[in-house]
């Protein structure tokens, strides 16, 4: 990284070609992101349609409030993340530091909650592979939801683990003054990055827990 | 004749450039310097090249005799996998972009760099672990699913190293996807002043959209290859219809990138073909606009037509309509190139050096196999012709035919460039013809073994084959010599070739006006472009001028 | 140069988003219960895709950036819907004729008991 805050690497003109740049970049990942859980959507998607009794069966084994409460958490973190990057844009580094902290602290919240959850499954034997028990005539395809409960929330947990990786980090930088009113780009991408997780979890919500409900 | 000669002093090379500025390992391990992270990965795509060439000298060798006297049947399965992952995955794919198009883009566009050289780097060395586990998969003993990974082989009654196989595809694709991502910010970002969007090379707006399917489709793959692993690891039946699962499901999943894949390789050949066809005819391209759209043309429909690979696997048969209907629409925008690249020759100063002969031999084997491509998207030709030799032959006319002719082109046309030194031209030529010839008869007999209905993937056949294989292995004999020669003389001349010059083929482009090799900084000034990329004057103007500049 | 780019946008519209991405998770939970037929999916989806637009075009301030962000998120859409709707495509037509296929129409029911029916 640079030395000098908001020094401009070698390839650029000036502090708004890399600027931008950063932006796109950023927004380009997004779009790859994007993608991967598209695979995942389309698997989902495509066992709904033939399996829509196994998939509410499936998600009646959910818990309903936790799963709320969870995305409200994430919503909140969501907030201070925004809330970091206002601060960031208005140069004040310990609003940034603490907003931060804020943000990391509710996204352990959610992976606590979800830690729990995923607990909970263990001990139901909901987790699809050999221990994998169901009463229930159609416990194949309960199970193939479960495949796909894990399978599409683990990956968005991981994405949560590496978030909060990236927030320490940035703390770290905001600490020693990296940050500045003219140079304040990590901050943004961070920033991209985690909204973007939480757009995917708004999306899991209601197709994992709430779909089928009534 | 070749534009070396001249009656100038010869050229000189710049006293510092990006190859003697620091020398060691590491110098070259932690380089952030996108042309030599370019030559980092040439080295290690000529590795795979040869590495992939010797599965295919097995295959080849054991299908001289109808009888499975060779290899066993384990064996061959083995090596025709790994024939196609390490020549897909490890070769075609990073072949032009990661390799040419990292050294050539920034030159392009006049940038000093990447975008993100960091990233760059560590998308080479993401591309090497990728390779090392497909390596470790090969000394455990290999895979014989085919590359296609498709389940059960994969998962249920995978019987090899798949699932080091599969981390090593997974690995590889976050590289591709990195380069993608570089390009795109790069080519938007980082141009010249003066270098609009239609001014830009064509090479550029290949690898615009080559990268625009990197991005878009890879990540498609990664979710497969993860269910794949879950399927594999747990047996939870994702893909298992046992349990419930469908197997086609992953088929939509890997073609749905796998397919555009396909135009990753031969996009950036297109590419290519465009900057050569245009400077040893000495004209402007023809239509510019329209090859630069029907590149984009062709990465977006490349995505809405994979379940042509699938008319006989149980897919439904409406959506095999609609991907049949849709596969017609690719060929369009194929042939607007075609048609373009023939109307820059019509009536130019043409001359015949090696890279245009490579082009050449691009635009002929392409159409044959673009239009045997649409035989297989007929469905019920398909259906006949599946899985038969047929398949085999139009897809090594569009990857080997296409792709590998397109990126001969691209090595021998900027090798002044890259290295500042000219290969012997007589042996160059002398290769294209071998290879040209070499392909054809390796290639063309296996049309007709599967018109005749012989299946691909087997290791023995029936006894009335025999004469077209044996010629069919014949050609891959003169095609790997063919390979051979290039290999040899390129790496003799980085040390005992001529000094190139700055602008040997008289070419333009902003990459012809710094040096050979260009500096770390590629130009000692940033280019201000005034003007389009295929300026070429009237062929009597261009020699006066050619006398006067030198 | 970039300060005068860079919009910061009040508090209150921060506060104001998450107020109503909060009372729209509230208002998703409680339609669930409510049986609407199919349309509860696309009830539940719209909700989602609103919060998502919300959380896009503030949050992530893509209302104030430049077109080129817009249409790289547009086209990323365009890809996601592609995928989906082609793949779909085979998944709501494979029933229309009858095939041979063991899949799908035996719901729950192995291969083994296809075989004894």
């Amino acid at each position: 990284m640079s030395a000098r805050p908001g020094a401009v690497a070698h390839q650029f003109d000036d502090a708004r070609q890399q600027r931008e740049a950063a932006e796109l970049g950023m927004w380009t990942f997004l779009l790859t992101e994007l993608m991967l859980f598209g695979g995942f959507f389309v698997g989902y998607t495509a066992y709904r349609h033939a399996y829509p009794e196994a998939f509410i069966e499936g998600s009646s084994h959910l818990d309903v409030l936790m799963g709320g409460i969870n995305t409200g958490v994430l919503i909140m973190s969501s907030l201070t993340m925004a809330l970091a990057v206002r601060e960031a844009q208005l140069g004040r580094r310990k609003g940034i530091i603490i907003n931060l902290i804020l943000t990391i602290v509710f996204g352990g919240v959610f992976l606590g909650i979800k830690a729990v959850e995923y607990s909970h499954k263990i001990h139901e034997h909901l987790v699809p592979g050999p221990n994998f028990v169901l009463d229930s005539p159609i416990s194949n395809n309960v199970q193939l939801f479960f495949s796909f409960y894990f399978a599409m929330t683990g990956t968005h947990a991981f994405h949560m683990i590496i978030g909060i990786g990236l927030m320490i980090w940035l703390i770290f930088k905001a600490r020693s003054g990296a940050f500045n009113g003219e140079y304040y780009a990590p901050v943004e991408m961070v920033g991209l990055y985690w909204h973007f997780v939480d757009i995917v979890w708004i999306f899991l919500y209601p197709l994992l827990y709430l779909l089928g409900r009534h | 004749m070749s534009a070396l000669t001249g009656e100038d002093a010869p050229p000189q090379a710049p006293r510092q450039h990006y190859l003697n500025v620091t020398y060691g390992v590491r110098s070259w391990l932690l380089t952030l310097d996108h042309k030599r992270i370019g030559l980092l990965y040439l080295a290690s795509i000529t590795v795979f090249f040869l590495l992939g060439g010797m599965f295919a000298v097995m295959i080849r060798a054991e299908l001289v005799t109808p009888a499975g006297d060779l290899l066993q049947a384990e064996t061959y399965n083995k090596m025709f996998t790994m024939h196609g992952l390490v020549m897909v995955f490890f070769f075609l794919i990073p072949s032009i972009p990661a390799a040419l198009g990292n050294f050539l883009i920034p030159l392009m566009i006049g940038a000093r760099d990447l975008a993100f050289p960091r990233l760059n780097l560590l998308s080479w060395y993401v591309f090497i672990v990728g390779g090392l586990f497909t390596l470790f998969a090969v000394v455990q003993g290999g895979v014989d699913t085919g590359w296609t990974f498709y389940t059960p082989y994969s998962s249920t009654y995978s019987n090899s190293a798949v699932a080091a196989t599969a981390v090593g595809v997974f690995i590889t694709g976050f590289s591709s996807v990195l380069t993608g991502l570089n390009f795109i910010v790069t080519i938007h970002k980082m141009r010249a002043p003066g270098l609009t969007w239609f001014r830009l090379p064509l090479f550029v707006w290949a690898h615009y959209a080559t990268s625009l399917i990197m991005v878009l489709g890879t990540p498609v793959l990664t979710a497969a290859v993860v269910l794949v692993a879950l399927e594999h690891l747990l047996g939870i039946g994702i893909f298992d219809p046992k349990l419930g699962g469908d197997p086609v499901l992953f088929q939509h999943l890997f073609w749905f990138y796998s397919h555009p894949a396909v135009y990753i390789m031969i996009l950036p050949s297109m590419g290519v073909v465009s900057e050569v066809i245009s400077c040893f005819s000495r004209k402007r391209i023809f239509g510019y606009k329209v090859i630069a759209f029907s590149s984009l043309a062709i990465a977006v429909l490349g995505f809405l037509v994979w379940g042509h690979h699938m008319f006989v696997s149980g897919q439904s048969v409406y959506a095999g309509m609609i991907f049949s209907f849709l596969s017609f629409f690719v060929a369009i925008p194929s042939a607007i190139k075609v048609f373009n690249w023939t109307a820059t020759l019509y009536k130019g100063s043409i001359s015949y050096d090696t890279p245009m002969m490579y082009a050449m031999g691009f635009i002929g084997l392409f159409t044959i196999g673009g239009l045997t491509g649409l035989f297989l998207a007929s469905l019920a030709v398909d259906v006949h012709v599946h899985d038969t030799y047929f398949v085999v032959a139009h897809f090594h006319y569009i990857m080997v035919g296409g792709a590998l002719m397109g990126y001969m082109a691209a090595i021998h046309f900027w090798w002044p460039k890259i290295s500042g030194r000219m290969y012997p031209e007589g042996w160059g030529r002398f290769s294209a013809l071998v290879i040209f010839i070499g392909f054809n008869l390796t290639f063309f007999p296996q049309f007709i073994l599967g018109y005749l209905g012989m299946p691909r993937r087997y290791h023995a056949y029936p006894d009335e084959f025999q004469v077209l294989n044996v010629m069919s292995t014949a050609g891959a004999t003169i095609l790997g010599v063919g390979y051979l020669i290039p290999l040899i003389y390129l790496i003799w001349s980085m040390r005992y070739g001529p000094r190139a010059g700055s602008n040997p083929w008289k070419a333009k482009g902003l990459e012809w006006e710094t040096t050979s090799p260009p500096p770390t900084e590629n130009f000692l000034t940033t280019p201000l472009v005034t003007e389009e990329a295929y300026a070429y004057a009237a062929p009597d103007v261009e020699e006066q001028e050619g006398a006067r500049v030198g | 140069m970039s300060q005068n780019e860079t919009h910061v946008l009040p508090l209150k519209i921060y506060l104001l988003i998450f107020a109503v991405l909060l009372v729209m998770t509230g208002v998703t939970v409680q339609v669930a219960y409510v049986d609407l037929g199919f349309m509860n999916t696309v009830v539940a989806l719209g909700i989602a895709c609103f919060k998502a637009s919300l959380v896009v075009l503030y949050f992530m301030h893509l209302r104030y950036s430049s077109s080129l962000p817009k249409l790289f998120w547009v086209a990323g859409l365009l890809w996601l819907a592609m995928l989906i709707t082609f793949a779909m495509s085979d998944y709501l037509t494979r029933q229309w004729i009858e095939q041979p296929q063991g899949w799908a129409r035996n719901r729950g029911i192995s291969i083994e008991q296809v075989a004894k029916q």
